[in-house]
């Protein structure tokens, strides 16, 4: 077993882990956070992605003794402390970015990583591409798109130029 | 998964050593391809040697030679100044494996020492000549490449680096499965001081492999018409459900065109 410290959501939190204890797993089964899911063994359906150290991961693909140390952000992170949700999360209910939902903490996860590495607008190819790693199969992707578009302009405070790339 | 010892050690020859001293143990780099064989249990490794600590990340120009060190992840390849100036068709290649999340953490030491048949670098590396610098040597890239998931490295040798010669200009071109991004073909073009180089993954059926007919027709006239008669025999491609030996033949030559034109 190894003793492993890490920042989830802000907190510090410390575990004791086997090697080969997935970071999901570590985040699911140890710290109750259920909201990451797992829908595949393929490493394909990006159900699992959460933030680690600022960038979107597959987390059924990494290790927790692999995230010793880092800043982690599940989709239980996002909402201010007094409910009011986080405009990725907003802007899915505003656009009927989701269907049976399960798929969906992926999604905004993934969509937050594709806003904030794109300060200078992000197109719906973009979008379209940095959602290769995330598949639904409930929506048809459309909603999706809209809604990720639709959290730009809020997450960057700003209008979204027109024709970026 | 069955269990095993995590060792993460800071320095290269620690590595090395931790490798050494047990058979049974395994390098652990981005893990995308390494974590979901051991889900699967297809490996059953005593220890995992994380090479996370190794300091091996980093791109750099070494006079007429473009040097990526074995832990630099495909996103950075990708989004690198330095390989889009020297080398674009890398950066291109680079930014299209996988997915956005695979790219963040798979890495071109990790997709080298795996050789996965479908996967986009072999033929990078094939095609430029590159050299894979490891903890004890320097392999060309034509004694690298050994078959299917098979290369020169032994059980307890790291590739350090790789160093890709800069040609006069390249590009690739790859047919992507839909589902898992992987090459079914992928071609790599190159015009070098050598002459034309084309290497084909994804299709043969044992592994990355040069195409000297291409490679002929391109010296003489380096465009995408001098390959329009150029056959790629169907007993060298890998058939399976995703595409036959027929479809990938044809698909090495549409994909070879579109990387000739392609060219910068
Ligand atoms: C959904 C998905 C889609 C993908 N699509 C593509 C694609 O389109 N094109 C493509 O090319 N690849 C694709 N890949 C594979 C990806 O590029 C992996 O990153 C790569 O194959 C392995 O790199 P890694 O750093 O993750 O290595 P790991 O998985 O950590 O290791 C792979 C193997 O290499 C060994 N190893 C790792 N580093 C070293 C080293 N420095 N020295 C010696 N041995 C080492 C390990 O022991 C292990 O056996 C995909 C993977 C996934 C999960
Ligand atoms: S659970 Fe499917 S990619 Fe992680
Ligand atoms: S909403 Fe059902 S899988 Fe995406």
């Amino acid at each position: 077993m190894a003793q492993i410290n890490l920042t989830v959501n802000g907190k510090a939190a410390h575990a004791e882990v086997e090697s080969r204890t997935l970071l999901v797993e570590l985040l699911r089964d140890q710290l109750h956070l259920t909201g990451t899911h797992v829908g595949c063994d393929t490493s394909q359906c990006g159900a699992c992605v959460v933030s680690v150290d600022g960038k979107s991961v597959k987390s059924c693909t990494m290790l927790a003794v692999q995230a010793e140390g880092a800043q982690v952000i599940t989709i239980e992170g996002l909402a201010a402390a007094d409910g009011t949700l986080h405009p990725m999360q907003e802007m899915f209910r505003e656009h009927h970015g989701l269907q049976c939902g399960f798929c969906t903490p992926g999604m905004v996860m993934s969509g937050i990583d594709l806003v904030e590495s794109h300060p200078d607008g992000l197109t719906e190819q973009q979008i379209r591409e940095g959602l290769e790693g995330n598949i639904c199969r409930c929506t048809g992707y459309h909603n999706i798109v809209k809604a990720i578009a639709a959290a730009w302009p809020l997450m960057h405070d700003k209008q979204m130029p027109q024709a970026a790339e | 998964m069955y269990d095993f010892e995590y060792h993460k050690p800071g320095a290269i020859d620690d590595a090395v050593k931790a490798l050494g001293a047990d058979a049974e143990a395994k390098a652990l780099a981005g893990g995308m391809t390494f974590i979901p064989v051991l889900k699967q249990r297809l490996a059953k490794p005593s220890a995992v040697v994380d090479l996370a600590g190794l300091g091996l990340t980093g791109i750099r120009r070494e006079g007429n030679a473009l040097v990526i060190k074995a832990m630099t992840t495909h996103r950075e390849v990708a989004m690198s100044s330095e390989v889009a100036s020297a080398i674009p068709a890398l950066a291109e290649l680079a930014s299209n494996i996988g997915d956005r999340q695979v790219r963040y953490r798979g890495t071109i030491g990790g997709s080298l020492a795996n050789n996965d048949p479908s996967a986009c670098y072999p033929s990078a590396v094939l095609a430029l000549g590159a050299t894979i610098v490891t903890s004890r040597r320097r392999i060309a890239a034509a004694d690298y490449f050994q078959g299917m998931f098979t290369t020169a490295l032994e059980p307890d040798e790291l590739i350090t680096e790789v160093s890709f010669p800069i040609p006069e200009k390249a590009a690739y071109a790859k047919f992507p499965n839909p589902a898992s991004r992987y090459a079914m073909v992928g071609v790599f073009v190159a015009k070098t001081a050598a002459g034309a180089r084309v290497a084909v993954t994804g299709a043969g059926n044992d592994g990355v492999f040069r195409h000297a007919a291409m490679e002929a027709a391109l010296d003489q006239s380096f465009t995408a018409d001098a390959l329009k008669d150029v056959t790629t025999p169907e007993s060298l491609m890998n058939g399976d459900i995703h595409a036959g030996t027929a479809y990938r033949a044809h698909l090495v030559g549409v994909m070879a065109r579109r990387a000739v034109m392609a060219c910068k």
